[in-house]
């Protein structure tokens, strides 16, 4: 149930924007993430954003799982 | 899909494999406590890809099944007023209570509908103005600031007919119970992604320092979940105890302090009872004075008597990681999730219906 799904941000218009999740446009409540802006990913919660997915915090995870240790 | 895709190839699985491998370690029980981590470990097969001494146990991790049968029945009685809508997340519908569940009132001819967003339950009450309509406030720390902001819209736009069903519950103090209880020896947590989102990793420190256990907070693609066996693997090899963030593209050690801020400007903590785990102090969270016109509770009294449970359903002790799903009598053989007996079996998340769709992991 805490699912929640990475969306892109497409258009904002106060506490609302338009988010692309996995191809389909929806609409969704972003008062819990401040000075986002389009293009930007945020995970989707109940219709809501929960936070920011920063891009660079992703690629780095990505390396860190190749490190051979 | 960006974010997704990258997490799941395979060659990086087989190489973090091989780092865990490498652990020749006595036995080790790693719990998870989110529903969606236990679908990612079923689905994946993840359990049968790791060596034998590293044991996956499903805890408290559902809310759908961590809701007391109490409580299970309240909703239940809800349904039955005539004046009244019932909105729910999905896995609510089917979870059977003492003597019938939303769906069969829903047959009975109870105003019941699924809602994806909080904000769809507000809706329906702008519409249905000579209706009351209650939202089954089930979840943990992911979903209280989402209801929080819906019971601050309703108090905003003055939306009279509005009520929540409060049955939110907190992660931490479920995971102090279980320690406590030394029923199961843990020696390492999987940390919920995105109810950790909300509270952030310090919210575990005391985990970590006070009962010495790793705690690794995990996003949900099958490589993260590899990756945080690995670190908690580590951890116990150098015999530390500390809260590492695996999922840190999303987790921040303080968490997202707005949504935190909506939870304690609606909501205060409360003593509250688990499926299983039973009562838990300040273990849950109610509705604070200010917003007890929005209480569905004070507001209907929904009356139960004698709530409980088919005797045979052990979906209590599977919740606390002490039996596996395969252990109960009915699973399979008259429970299953066409017929669910208990909620393990309900819930897309439960540890039974995770049993049952991929096998035993």
């Amino acid at each position: 149930m805490c699912l929640a799904i990475p969306a892109r941000i497409l258009k904002i218009n106060g506490n609302l924007a338009l988010v692309d999740m996995a191809g389909v446009n929806r609409e969704a409540d972003i008062r819990m993430v401040k000075n986002l802006r389009v293009g930007e990913y945020v995970l989707i919660h109940a219709g809501f954003a929960i936070e920011k997915v920063a891009n660079k915090d992703a690629e780095e995870t990505l390396r860190l799982f190749k490190e051979i240790a | 899909m960006k974010f997704v895709d990258e997490f799941r190839k395979r060659s990086i699985a087989q190489g973090i494999l091989e780092k865990i491998k490498r652990f020749d370690s006595t036995m080790v029980n790693l719990m998870e406590v989110c529903g969606t981590h236990t679908m990612v470990i079923f689905k994946q097969g993840l359990k049968g890809m790791l060596p034998e001494n590293v044991n996956l146990l499903s805890g408290p991790g559902c809310p759908v099944c961590v809701t007391s049968q109490e409580d299970i029945d309240k909703t239940i009685d809800l349904a039955k007023k005539r004046e009244v809508i019932i909105t729910t997340f999905g896995d609510m519908v089917r979870v059977p209570g003492t003597s019938s569940s939303l769906e069969e009132e829903k047959g009975n001819g109870a105003d019941l509908r699924v809602i994806y967003s909080p904000g769809e339950a507000l809706k329906i009450a702008k519409q249905n103005p000579g209706k009351k309509v209650i939202l089954i406030a089930v979840g943990f720390e992911t979903t209280s600031p989402v209801i929080a902001a819906s019971v601050l819209d309703a108090r905003k736009e003055k939306i009279e007919n509005f009520y929540i069903f409060c049955s939110h519950k907190l992660i931490p103090p479920a995971m102090k119970g279980l320690l406590e209880s030394k029923e199961v020896r843990i020696d390492g947590f999987i940390c919920p992604g995105h109810v950790s989102v909300v509270i952030g990793g310090n919210a575990y420190r005391f985990i970590a320092d006070k009962y010495n256990v790793p705690c690794v907070i995990t996003g949900f693609e099958p490589l993260d979940v590899l990756q945080s066996i690995y670190m908690l693997l580590k951890q116990i090899k150098e015999n530390r105890a500390e809260v590492e963030i695996e999922y840190f593209r999303a987790v921040h050690p303080r968490g997202n302090r707005i949504a935190q801020g909506l939870i304690s400007e609606v909501f205060e903590v409360c003593d509250v009872r688990w499926r299983g785990l039973g009562n838990i102090p300040k273990s849950g969270l109610r509705l604070k004075n200010d917003f007890s016109k929005f209480d569905a509770e004070k507001e209907f009294r929904p009356r139960i008597k004698n709530s409980k449970q088919n005797p045979d359903c052990v979906c209590g002790d599977v919740l606390r990681g002490v039996k596996r799903p395969t252990q109960c009598k009915l699973f399979k053989k008259v429970c299953n999730p066409e017929k669910p007996y208990g909620p393990c079996m309900v819930s897309s998340e439960g540890t039974c219906a995770a049993y049952y769709k991929y096998g035993g992991g």
